[in-house]
This record gives C-alpha cells, sequence and structure tokens, in this order.
C-alpha cells in the first residue's frame, strides 16, 4: 500500500484551518439488551466468556413474529447522558430504521434514530493539558442497538481484504449505544489533535462518573470515528470531510487527526481535491487508510420504525433525572484536586494521563492518593506506554489498591509490586493470586533473615567493623548479598535494621 | 407521474444486493411507479391540519423492565442458518461495506 504524502504539521496549520467533527459510540451497561431480554455482554468483565451466539433471543435473530420493546433502563441512562452533556431532552422521541444489507445485523436494518433523537443542543467542556478550557457544542446524542461481530476467515491479515468468508457472532446484536454527534468544531487550529483527545476524555469521564457505561475503549464500550477537514484559513466555506473509524485510544485520537490534517493537507497543497470517504485507522502503522465511500443518508432509506411507539419522557422523569446526576468533571476535578492535596503538577499529570476516574476510583478502594497517583502514572503508565496503549481500564483500581495495601503491610516489597502488576496485567489473576502462584510474598521470617545475614557476614567479615565506626553505609554492601539471596522478596529496610542491631550486639 | 427510474431501481437494487436484468429493471420501474403514484394519492387527501403519523395507535411509553430472560442455544440459533461454523453463522466475504 502506497504510503500517503504528509505535510509537516505546521505548515499544514499555516495554511488551512482544521475542523473537526466527532461520532462517540457509547454502550450503555444495562443488564439487558436496547429491545430484548437478552443478558447485555457489554455490561459483564468480560464479553467474550459465554462462547458466540450465546446472548441472543428471536429479537436479536429478527425472526419472523418477534417484536422489539424498549428497556426502560436504556432511555434513563440516555436520557441521563443527555443532560450531563448539557442536552435539551425531547419531549417525543421516535426510532427509525436505517436500512443497510450488511450481515453485522440480522434484520437488513438497524433500529436508531434519525428526525426525533432523544436528545440535542448540548455543549461539552473540555481542559486541555495547559487548563484551557474549550466548549465543544453538541449537535444529538441518539438511542440505537449495536451490531454483531464478523470475523473474516482465509484473508491474510484477518481484514476483511482477501477474506474467502465471514463467521458472525450476534451477541452484540441489541446492545444499547448511545451516538454522541458534535456540531462542526472551529477554531482549534495547531491544538486540533490535543482537543480531539480531551474531548473524547471528556466524554469517557461523563459516561463512567454517571455509571451508565463500562467505557473502556480498548474493548468497545467507547468508540470514537473522527471526522477532518481543512479549509484555506479565512474561508468560509467548509472542506470535504474524511471520517476515519477504529479510533479506539485516546492516544490514537489524537495521531488520526494529526495524520488527517498532514495528509489532506499534501493533497490539498498538491491541487488535489479530497475524496468524501472512510477511513481506517491503523495503530501499528500510526496512519489511515481508505474505506468505502461515505453512502448518502439518502441509501439508508431512514423511516420511522412501526414496532415500537415513540418515547415521550415526562418533565418528572427527566427532572429527577436531572437531580441525579452527578458533578459535572469540572466541578470534580477541583473538588478532587483539593480533596487529595496534590500540587497543580502532581494534578495536571493525574489528569493529562486521562486517569482521574482511576485515581479516584483507587483511592475509593482505600488506597491513599499518593499511593494511587504514584501507580498508576508511574509503573502502569510505563507499562502502557511500553505497549502503545492506554493506562486506563489495563488494571482494576480495586486491583491496584489491594497491592498498595499489600505494600503498606509489608506483605510485598516495591519492586515485588510491580511484578504483581504486569502478572495482573497479563491476565494471571487478582494481586492474590499472583503473590501465591508466584511465591511473591516478603520474607519477614526474621530467622531466614538473620541466617541469610550471617551467611553474607561470614562472606564480608570486615563489615560489623566498619559500622562500629560509625561508616553505617557498608551495610549497604550485605543489604545487597541478602536481597539477592532472597531473589528480592526481602523488606530491604527490615535487613538494614537486623544487620544494625547485630553491629550493636 | 412518479419519479420511478431504470436508473434508481438498478441503485436501489445495488443496496439490496440483488441481481437483476434489464428485463427485471423494467418491469420494476412501472411496478414501483405505480405502488409510489397510489401511496402518492394520500397525499392529495391530507390537508394542513392532519398532521404526520408514524403511529395509529395513541399510545406511547412502553417499556420493558430491564431483567434478563431466556436467550437460545447457539445450536437453536444456528438451525435456520443455511452454513455454520464454530457457532457461528457462515456468509459470504462483502467487500468494503463495514458500517
Amino acid at each position: 500500500m502506497p504510503r500517503d504524502a504528509l505535510m509537516d504539521f505546521d505548515a499544514a496549520l499555516e495554511k488551512y484551518e482544521p475542523v473537526l467533527g466527532f461520532e462517540v459510540h457509547v454502550e450503555l451497561s444495562t443488564a439487558t439488551k436496547m429491545f430484548s431480554d437478552a443478558p447485555n455482554p457489554a455490561t459483564g468483565d468480560d464479553a467474550e466468556a459465554a462462547g458466540p451466539n450465546t446472548a441472543i433471543t428471536p429479537v436479536d435473530l429478527g425472526l419472523p413474529g418477534s417484536l422489539p420493546v424498549v428497556n426502560e433502563t436504556a432511555v434513563r441512562y440516555s436520557i441521563s447522558l443527555g443532560l450531563a452533556l448539557g442536552c435539551r431532552i425531547a419531549e417525543s422521541s421516535r426510532f427509525a430504521r436505517k436500512n443497510y444489507f450488511y450481515p453485522d445485523l440480522a434484520k437488513n436494518y438497524q433500529i436508531s434514530q434519525y428526525d426525533e433523537p432523544i436528545a440535542f443542543e448540548g455543549e461539552v467542556e473540555v481542559e486541555l493539558e495547559d487548563g484551557t478550557v474549550v466548549r465543544v457544542p453538541i449537535e444529538r446524542a441518539h438511542m440505537e442497538e449495536d451490531a454483531g461481530k464478523l470475523t473474516h476467515v482465509g484473508g491474510a491479515t484477518g481484514r476483511i481484504h482477501g477474506a474467502e468468508y465471514s463467521l458472525v457472532d450476534y451477541n452484540r446484536a441489541g446492545v444499547p449505544l448511545v451516538e454522541i454527534v458534535t456540531k462542526p468544531i472551529y477554531g482549534t487550529a495547531e491544538r486540533a489533535p490535543e482537543v480531539g483527545r480531551a474531548y473524547v476524555g471528556a466524554i469517557r469521564e461523563i459516561v463512567r462518573g454517571l455509571g451508565i457505561s463500562q467505557a473502556r475503549m480498548e474493548r468497545g464500550n467507547l468508540r470514537c470515528d473522527a471526522n477532518v477537514s481543512l479549509r484555506p484559513r479565512g474561508a468560509e466555506k467548509l472542506g470535504t470531510r474524511t471520517e476515519t473509524k477504529n479510533v479506539n485510544s485516546l492516544r490514537s485520537v489524537e495521531r488520526a487527526v494529526r495524520y488527517e490534517i498532514r495528509r489532506q493537507a499534501a493533497i490539498l497543497d498538491g491541487g488535489g481535491t479530497i475524496t468524501q470517504e472512510t477511513r481506517h485507522w491503523h495503530e501499528d502503522r500510526g496512519e489511515t487508510s481508505a474505506g468505502r465511500p461515505k453512502s448518502d443518508a439518502d441509501d439508508y432509506r431512514y423511516f420511522p420504525e412501526p414496532d415500537l411507539l415513540p418515547v415521550e419522557p415526562s418533565a418528572e422523569l427527566i427532572e429527577e433525572l436531572r437531580a441525579a446526576l452527578p458533578e459535572a468533571p469540572a466541578v470534580r476535578r477541583r473538588r478532587l484536586k483539593a480533596d487529595w492535596g496534590f500540587t497543580d503538577e502532581e494534578f495536571r499529570d493525574v489528569a493529562n494521563s486521562g486517569l482521574l476516574v482511576e485515581v479516584a476510583e483507587t483511592v475509593a478502594a482505600g488506597a491513599a492518593p499518593a499511593q494511587a497517583r504514584k501507580w498508576w502514572t508511574g509503573e502502569i503508565a510505563r507499562i502502557a506506554n511500553a505497549r502503545t496503549t492506554d493506562p486506563a481500564g489495563l488494571i482494576s483500581p480495586v486491583h491496584v489498591s489491594e497491592i498498595v495495601a499489600m505494600v503498606e503491610n509489608g506483605e510485598l516489597t516495591d519492586r515485588l509490586a510491580r511484578q504483581v502488576v504486569e502478572a495482573v496485567i497479563d491476565g494471571e489473576g487478582s494481586p492474590a493470586e499472583v503473590v501465591t502462584t508466584r511465591g511473591l510474598q516478603v520474607v519477614s521470617d526474621d530467622s531466614a533473615l538473620t541466617a541469610a545475614i550471617d551467611a553474607a557476614l561470614a562472606e564480608q567479615p570486615d563489615v560489623l567493623a566498619k559500622i562500629r565506626d560509625g561508616k553505617v553505609q557498608a551495610a549497604g554492601a550485605i543489604i545487597g548479598a541478602v536481597m539477592k539471596q532472597m531473589r528480592g522478596q526481602a523488606d530491604a529496610a527490615r535487613v538494614r535494621e537486623l544487620i544494625l542491631e547485630r553491629a550493636q550486639s | 407521474m412518479s419519479e420511478i427510474t431504470p436508473d434508481l431501481v438498478r441503485h436501489l437494487a445495488g443496496l439490496a444486493r440483488i441481481a437483476l436484468s434489464d428485463a427485471e429493471i423494467q418491469r420494476l420501474t412501472g411496478e414501483l411507479g405505480q405502488i409510489v403514484d397510489s401511496v402518492a394519492k394520500v397525499s392529495e387527501v391530507a390537508t394542513a391540519d392532519v398532521p404526520a403519523t408514524s403511529h395509529p395507535i395513541p399510545l406511547t411509553n412502553v417499556f420493558r423492565d430491564d431483567v434478563p430472560g431466556p436467550t437460545l442455544s447457539p445450536a437453536a440459533a444456528l438451525a435456520g442458518a443455511p452454513e455454520a461454523e464454530s457457532d457461528r453463522f457462515k456468509v459470504s466475504a462483502i467487500l468494503g461495506e463495514e458500517q
């Protein structure tokens, strides 16, 4: 595949103004699906656990005679989300059929909303790394159902190109979704990639705060399509846009927006035109590739869903849900910063890594704020970086808090705890299970430590004399030898104490 | 007269993934045109004071409690599938149409 020509980012911004738009799909964590009483796989810990085609009913397969019925909890969640996005809630909202022939849905249409979405005209406050606030205008948030998953068989790369056939699992078909669509976002200039990342991060923070979605991007609970177009600086008319799909981490949102700006600028600068199309983001190659030409909305032949009745939320229901909204993220940030006692820099470090929710949940699970921050922005972020993914979602806050507690109780040293973190991330079980199976407990048995100290002193008999002469740092050699013998599973501070006691006896 | 043209029928057939011969396209252009014209007659009697309606029943807010019910077994789900493999429905590869 030919590499795209790219213009230098700064040069591109000198000539063109990027205009952004985002469509974010949020899988709701209801007990059942949007229109059927099948269990919702997006709610469990492991959507794959039950095996393919196990979470389906005749409604999800669109079998003759089956009828969809709206999940009340999904409607309540959608209204809450609409309110949290600052939207107006429709007095009357209805579903529509979006017709397309592709086997990810068995009915040949997706039940969505078209002309009467549940929520519309909102605004989200987004905070950038340096504290700048950008207001992102929201066009609408509508309810719909997710589609099934296709596995392409026979292609060299597992993608559809070259595939001989596809296998379909309808477990995800019918999972409740809210699609949040922004209006065009103007004036972001060179900060466009950063605004994209911060916006999706803000949506993630909002839905997690509401407790209506697991919002794990790596599992597809929250998915982002990024629209980018360029127009010459000072021009009125919008340029042709592309819609980049499959942008499934905060980091990818930033990279994909930056890539599209550079790619489109190179085409426009060479006198070419942008093709209106969907593009796919490839995390591994850090580039986008052309997908299908974008269908006109006409081709979906939307029409009101005859099987479902309109949803008309009462003013009482809307006010009840409004009253139950959690703090807005901006307010929450100010409160957390005060509660945790972090400096500006420490707090920004957490917020900019997209780890506010993780640290808050780790603290709620019992860890000290400083410890929660240290582990998330330290070891966990390091592992995430090495694996080019986001730290959020790698490990559960409860597990991190358990590991912090083990270090505080002296069951683990920092070094052992880092091994436990990595093993938990690799799916070896809970921290307690990893400690047991790998035999990582700190040796706190003084007699075992004393034996190791004696052995080390026998090799370096002059050390005790040096310590007695006031050269306490000489103990380091013995501590090192003991740690080596204990394969790191000794508490260095305790070993030091025991050596000093020995020197005084 | 309706706006149904042979090109529109060809386009719709493409969207619906139905292969039509030229003779079928000619026949359907006429038939679909007649259907559209017949339905359009409704517009002639609908005056400005008749609101558009998608549901003839005056009911709203019919909801279901969020409680899981029985599901199909994979075998039952796949019973009507022309082809299946590894508990999944097997379908032809369709290029370039990922939604």
